[in-house]
């Protein structure tokens, strides 16, 4: 949660919104790649790539 | 309050502590891990700097990273949309260290502090300062002036590689910087990989290389004409434009186009066991002099965009010592200081004292002297620890009561010869050993650069040596009316200290030219006379003063060769442990640990073996 506080500060501060996407993006393929290295998330992230 | 600065996760990783104004410790993690530009979180070194102040991580006010990683990621990103879709590979192989580590580093510096102890996290705040400004705070706070114009250069901050500060009333305000993909650092570091050395640590080694090149010749103004022509484009505000059509390191995981480059010189890329040729040392001179003019350029402008008469340098391109030596000469500033741990793990000081000054508003009190007690930093060690060590190895040594007859006894040493591992004191926060983790020599004999290169650091023969020289003795030897403690300035030796060269000294190349006899101090004199000194001061350094001073009572000469207490690709000795074995396994002739002096003749330890094995740098 403090995580999303401070990016959500940061794009504020440096008027930067159109990062958010990307970044959103780029987290979701992470958090799925991390769970996918040992979980049932696994056969989810191969159907999607 | 108690303040932890911490650089981390690129290169160089350290921590500092201080206390309000005061610096209590700081240190290098390569030196406690043993790899060299250690990256990893710097645990060792905030376990260090905690022990020195005898407080737990609970008692801490704040702990301030040395840059902003948002800001960072935001430059990734938008740079990667700029290129695409050139860059894919990279972009691939940085995100996923940045989504699982680097985005987090908030988290990440709590995770690992919890290693040492627990505590609770509500209680102490982790903050973030930027990268130039953290190099900044570095060279300014410590320097005692009351203000100054500040200049950082390096290879890459967040979005800035270099910025042009005023500093007064204590605080620092950023007037200019140039943003990436534009870098000088990363220019010098272009050329570092394409003359086959290790980009990141071998930029000092293209600058020892330089003054082999033919100053005027030819080949050198065309590699000038070429450079300017097409790589860079120099402003006389000191910004530059690189042109990228040159350079990998946006797009790809390589600093430069290789093929562009081996066509635009007309020189094969250097693989880093090829030998040195003529053309290489050219090609190094004529970087040398466009980074000195473009350091120039800025250097002028900081003075006109801020009107001071003192100049404080910090970044990596502060290490270019030769450079800083012609911004002393230019006297555009009064006066200079650069801070000693000028690279990325000054960062972690600098980043401590930003949150001081900057964020907590502690009064700035000038006290016109500097505040690094000398570098001297890192750790110490015992006699007691010293002998528990020595006992581990069942070494044979000597103990003696009184060290002034260690450093009458070593001073004879020297004299005679003798190469010896000096490890006394506390360890140098920085990357020069200053005289208590250094290997000293004798500066007169001829052969000693070669013997120190080849045998004792095992490293290219055409690398120069420092000398250390009494403070107020270094006019003798020097054209030089400053102190230089931190090794950061070059300078001439004395012409009257220089012997007759052979008429076509100029045009040899660099091995024969290596060889001849320049000077009376052979061993520390440039090809082109310059010796990147270390005036030695009786306060800041009294043991290594001592030393140099019954050396002089023998010899009449007050100075010694001083380099650091490693191998090529070794981090510089740690613990009286690191310093043993070190001295074990090269041919170092005596060890001096506080108190304890080893002949290496004396030693006969089959029990265990000092080989070690450490990646070239």
């Amino acid at each position: 949660m403090e995580f999303l506080r401070d990016l959500w500060g940061f794009l504020k501060e440096r008027k930067k919104y159109w990062l958010l996407p990307m970044i959103i993006v780029l987290l979701i393929i992470g958090i799925l790649i991390i769970f996918a290295g040992s979980s049932s998330v696994a056969p989810f992230v191969y159907t999607l790539f | 309050m108690y303040i932890l600065g911490i650089s981390a996760y690129y290169h160089d990783s350290a921590a500092c502590l201080i206390f309000n104004n005061e610096i209590i410790a700081a240190a290098q993690e390569e030196r406690f891990t043993r790899k060299k530009h250690d990256k990893s979180f710097p645990i060792n070194a905030v376990r260090f700097c905690l022990n020195q102040a005898q407080i737990n991580v609970s008692e801490l006010s704040a702990i301030v990273y040395y840059e902003k990683p948002f800001l960072k990621f935001e430059r990734l990103l938008e740079s990667y949309y700029h290129f695409s879709p050139y860059g894919l590979a990279s972009f691939v192989k940085s995100i996923p260290i940045w989504l699982r580590e680097k985005l987090f580093i908030k988290d990440e510096i709590y995770s690992q502090l919890r290693k040492i102890e627990s505590f609770d996290k509500k209680k102490i705040k982790i903050y973030f300062s930027e990268h130039h400004l953290s190099h900044a705070a570095s060279a300014f706070y410590p320097s005692g002036f009351s203000s100054a114009a500040i200049l950082t250069i390096d290879g890459m901050g967040e979005w800035a590689s270099a910025s042009i500060a005023k500093a007064e009333n204590g605080k620092i305000k950023i007037l200019k910087e140039l943003h990436y993909p534009n870098s000088l650092g990363l220019l010098y570091s272009a050329f570092t990989y394409f003359l086959g050395f290790v980009v990141n640590s071998g930029e000092y080694k293209l600058m020892g290389l330089a003054p082999y090149g033919i100053k005027n010749a030819e080949e050198t103004e065309n590699f000038k004409n070429l450079i300017r022509q097409k790589l860079v484009e120099i402003k006389l505000d000191g910004s530059i434009k690189l042109n990228m059509k040159y350079f990998g390191f946006a797009t790809s995981l390589k600093m430069i186009k290789i093929k562009k480059w081996q066509k635009l010189f007309g020189l094969k890329i250097r693989k880093p066991k090829d030998d040195i040729l003529q053309i290489h040392c050219n090609l190094a001179l004529a970087i040398q002099e466009i980074t000195e003019e473009i350091v120039l350029n800025m250097v002028k402008y900081a003075q006109e965009i801020t009107g001071e008469k003192k100049l404080c340098l910090a970044g990596g391109v502060a290490l270019n010592c030769v450079a800083n030596s012609k911004i002393l000469n230019s006297k555009i500033f009064e006066k200079i200081y650069i801070q000693p741990a000028t690279g990325d793990a000054g960062g972690a000081l600098g980043a401590a004292f930003s949150y001081l000054y900057l964020y907590e508003n502690f009064e700035y009190m000038p006290t016109g002297e500097d505040l690094m007690k000398a570098a001297f930093l890192g750790p110490e060690f015992s006699n007691f620890d010293i002998l528990k060590v020595l006992r581990k190895y069942e070494a044979n040594y000597v103990f003696y009561e009184n060290k002034q007859e260690i450093f009458k006894y070593i001073a004879k040493k020297i004299d005679q010869g003798k190469i010896i591992g000096w490890f006394r004191g506390k360890m140098e926060f920085g990357p020069r050993a200053l005289g208590n983790r250094s290997i000293i020599a004798d500066a007169r004999s001829a052969e000693m650069q070669k013997k120190l290169n080849l045998k004792i650091k095992f490293r290219e023969g055409f690398r120069p040596f420092a000398p250390a020289v009494l403070l107020e003795d270094a006019k003798k030897y020097f054209d030089i009316d400053i102190a230089s403690p931190y090794m950061l300035f070059t300078s001439q030796v004395k012409k009257s200290m220089r012997k007759k060269l052979p008429d076509n000294y100029e045009e040899l190349e660099l091995f024969p030219k290596l060889y001849v006899e320049r000077s009376n101090i052979p061993a520390v004199t440039h090809c082109d006379f310059s010796a990147r000194l270390q005036t030695v001061d009786k306060n800041t350094n009294p043991d290594f003063y001592s030393l140099i001073e019954k050396f002089k009572e023998i010899t009449n000469t007050s100075l010694i060769i001083n380099t650091s207490f490693n191998v090529r690709g070794e981090p510089i000795v740690c613990s009286p442990e690191d310093a043993f074995r070190c001295f074990m396994r090269t041919d170092m002739d005596i060890l001096v640990l506080e108190n304890y002096v080893l002949l290496k003749e004396k030693q006969n330890i089959k029990k265990y073996s000092f080989k070690e094995k450490f990646k070239p740098d």
